[in-house]
């Protein structure tokens, strides 16, 4: 069992295609909170092979996209100062904030390196004693107690070069917010495996108990994004509303106690400006007292800037994108104006980004 | 010699005399080179055969990585260049930037690479230059090739030259030299197997035209991919390409770093592999003779070109849908060639 | 940001461990997984292991599936 193939089974799949064929008699919309379910969707060419009654929705769950314009200039901003080192998620380099992205501050001479975890983040703080290494936190309860095991890490050694800016975020309130909303008529939720790896299925409940709808804890291998998509079809056609959890073989009821740990002993919940839904109360993490001098913001502060009121660019829809109430072929700026190659907004920059799925793989081809 | 490279060595003057002489000269030993004359002077190809001539530079970061180094690179990339066209790779020239400190022994290491680069592929390098920056102006060493080679009457090979209904090929498993690279990059804590694919393809060029006059393009998928390279085509022929994903070969270790590092080994440079695209009644002779060859064991035919939407590159995924394989859109790797 | 990949712990030294994926080996921490073994099979996300894998549910899945599969092509279910 190597836990990849198996869940690719071409044979497997048809089987559950021919289940969800059998049972959606009436259209269901059902939203992926996930980017990442955004992209598993489209690579393997799912929304081609589910019967037209199902539509799939993105949602906000792409933490670069939901990442604001006023703290991507933050991030931007420290960048700048004399002496830091950022270290970054791939993803976030290329993001437009008011004045160029953290790649255009690289080009003018900012130390901007790509890492791909937070432990790369301490490795470079240790090797470079005498620059200030500041690690931008992206990334929702998944990433989170990563960054969380790597501060207290980093405290144990106590390494005084390494600095967070922290922009993590908590899936729940947004979800909340979506559904509150009541923007967008939905049918049922996917929910994200790996962020519910962490937070247990349980976490869940309020879907079903607040908004009377469906949610199914979901994998990202074809086969357990059809099965969720099978589950949520069967739950709506029998007027079903519970949590399910399709991802057993890594999400348990009450998610992973450790990292949950590790995260309540590092961050508390604090406000949180999300792109496309305004700033939403604790949904956002912030460094405990404990912890604060790690924080980076005192530095932002120290060089007396101020983190002014950032615009999103003109004619950017991303917010709506995020809130799953715009296709992203039906922006118009789409391929046009906001391509890959010259990005206007993040969600066609980050590779979870909706509008990224869509321009790679085309939609329906 | 000086253990590291000093500004004087690039300034023409002894120094410059002595790199010359220490280090290029005996390696790359040829009757041209060795008259060290302003240029090398070079026999005209027979009449009706024409002339292919190519240019390349090499930034490669780190210089030293599993399978090669810049030197093999350098002259593997410039050899297959010509390859590609048909052509037989016959003189090289390589224009080397140095930075100040540079470890002689590093550059004599690059250039015994380059040496027996260009004996693999049967190439001579008959004329370079050599000039040397100041600290903190290059990274190490940059090294530019420019390449002739001859291709003989009959030979015509064209990015333009696909035709609907001919099948596609490659001629083994894509991802190894990009990802190859990726694994040694500085912070990154991987150990893998992988090891950069870079190979001198005109012996299995020369293999296919012995098997097959109905051979109509042939490239090697260098940056952005086995899926840019086949789009490229898609677009100078102005027909629609789909290849099967199940078909498409890509080793274990190079699918499995790849997932780690949430790449997509069809947009990830290779160095040794070539695409074929042959008329549809010479697939399997074209496939028999690649396999045949040391650097064509695993080849395959990934998918078929198409009269459909112009321009266009379509995958067929194992799960028997389709999607579009669009170009590498954004750079995703760090320098890799 | 939920791209996390299975692999084999192959070693385990304090918070760290080395995880194997067809020969690729990388080192990752252990800080999220105390009760994580060698040999157990972890989700690696950001150089990280956010929990182990359960084999059995994995089969249980796969179990399911393949009825399914056999239910189905037994209906002749249109698909």
């Amino acid at each position: 069992m190597r836990y990849i193939d198996e869940f690719r089974d071409p044979a497997l799949a048809e089987a559950l295609l021919r289940r969800i064929h059998a049972h959606a008699t009436r259209p269901v919309r059902l939203m992926e909170f996930c980017g990442t379910h955004t992209h598993a969707i489209f690579r393997h060419g799912l929304r081609q092979l589910l019967p037209p009654q199902v539509t799939t929705l993105s949602g906000p769950g792409c933490p670069v996209c939901v990442t604001s314009a006023a703290d991507l200039d933050r991030a931007i901003a420290l960048a700048r100062i004399p002496g830091v080192t950022i270290a970054t998620f791939g993803d976030m380099l290329r993001v437009p904030g008011s004045q160029g992205s953290l790649q255009d501050a690289k080009a003018a001479g900012a130390d901007v390196r790509v890492v791909y975890s937070s432990l790369d983040a301490l490795d470079l703080a240790r090797r470079r004693p005498e620059r200030t290494v500041v690690l931008l936190g992206v990334g929702f309860e998944t990433t989170a107690p990563t960054v969380a095991a790597a501060i207290v890490q980093a405290a144990q050694e106590g390494l005084a070069n390494l600095r967070l800016l922290s922009l993590h975020k908590l899936t729940p309130p947004a979800t909340h917010a979506i559904l509150r909303s009541g923007e967008v008529a939905l049918d049922g939720i996917l929910a994200p495996g790996h962020v519910s790896t962490i937070i247990g299925a349980q976490a869940w409940q309020f879907v079903p108990r607040e908004y009377g709808l469906p949610c199914t804890v979901t994998g990202f291998e074809p086969l357990d994004i059809l099965a969720g998509i099978a589950d949520l079809v069967e739950q709506h056609e029998a007027g079903r509303a519970e949590v399910h959890n399709a991802y057993g073989r890594s999400v348990q009821p009450q998610g992973n106690p450790a990292a949950l740990e590790l995260m309540e002993r590092v961050f508390a919940p604090a406000p949180a400006s999300w792109r496309g839904l305004g700033t939403l109360p604790d949904s956002g993490l912030a460094l405990r007292e404990e912890y604060r001098a790690f924080d980076a913001a005192p530095l932002l502060a120290a060089q007396g800037i101020e983190a002014a009121e950032a615009r999103e660019p003109a004619g950017c829809r991303c917010g709506d994108v995020l809130r799953g109430a715009l296709e992203p072929n039906r922006c118009p700026l789409f391929g046009r104006v906001c391509t890959p190659e010259r990005p206007v907004g993040p969600c066609m920059v980050s590779s979870e980004g909706s509008c990224a799925a869509h321009y790679r793989y085309g939609g329906k081809a | 010699m000086s253990e590291r490279i000093l500004l004087a060595h690039g300034s023409g003057g002894e120094l410059s005399h002595e790199l010359i002489d220490r280090v290029f000269a005996p390696a790359f030993a040829n009757p041209a080179l060795a008259r060290m004359d302003d240029s090398a002077v070079l026999p005209v190809p027979p009449p009706g055969s024409r002339l292919a001539f190519t240019t390349d530079g090499y930034v490669v970061r780190p210089l030293f990585f599993p399978g090669g180094d810049i030197g093999r690179l350098a002259v593997c990339g410039t050899v297959n260049d010509l390859a590609m066209m048909g052509a037989t790779p016959l003189y090289l020239s390589a224009a080397v930037v140095l930075e100040e400190g540079f470890a002689t022994a590093d550059l004599e290491r690059i250039v015994a690479s380059m040496a027996a680069a260009a004996r693999e592929a049967g190439v001579e390098i008959v004329t370079g230059d050599t000039k040397v920056v100041e600290r903190g102006s290059a990274d190490g060493c940059f090294i530019t090739t420019a390449g002739v080679g001859v291709i003989p009457p009959g030979v015509d090979l064209s990015g333009a030259g696909a035709r609907p209904g001919d099948a596609v090929l490659i001629s083994g498993p894509v991802g190894d030299h990009g990802l190859a690279i990726m694994s040694q990059r500085e912070g990154l804590r991987f150990a893998s197997p992988l090891e950069s694919d870079v190979a001198p393809l005109n012996g299995l060029v020369r293999a296919l035209l012995e098997a097959t006059p109905a051979l109509h393009t042939l490239r090697d998928p260098t940056r952005g991919g086995l899926a840019t390279t086949l789009n490229e085509i898609a677009r100078q022929s102005q027909v629609e390409i789909i290849v099967e994903e199940a078909s498409i070969p890509v080793r274990p270790a190079a699918q499995a770093l790849a997932e780690m590092l949430g790449l997509d080994p069809l947009y990830v440079a290779n160095e040794g592999k070539l695409i074929a695209v042959v008329a549809p009644e010479a697939a399997e002779a074209a496939l028999a003779a690649m396999r045949a060859h040391p650097l064509g064991r695993e080849a395959a035919i990934i998918g078929r070109v198409h009269g459909g939407r112009p321009g266009r590159v379509a995958l067929r995924t194992t799960l028997g849908a389709h999607r579009v394989l669009d170009m590498l859109a954004g750079e995703q790797l760090p320098r890799i060639c | 940001m939920c791209l996390a990949v299975p692999a084999k712990i192959v070693s385990m030294d304090g918070s760290e461990g080395e995880v194997e994926m067809a020969g690729v080996r990388r080192r990752i921490g252990l800080q999220l997984v105390p009760e994580a073994k060698v040999g157990d099979y972890v989700l690696v996300h950001t150089g990280f292991a956010i929990n182990v894998l359960d084999p059995s549910e994995a089969e249980e899945s796969l179990k399911l599936f393949r009825e399914l599969d056999e239910l189905s092509a037994e209906d002749g279910a249109p698909s």
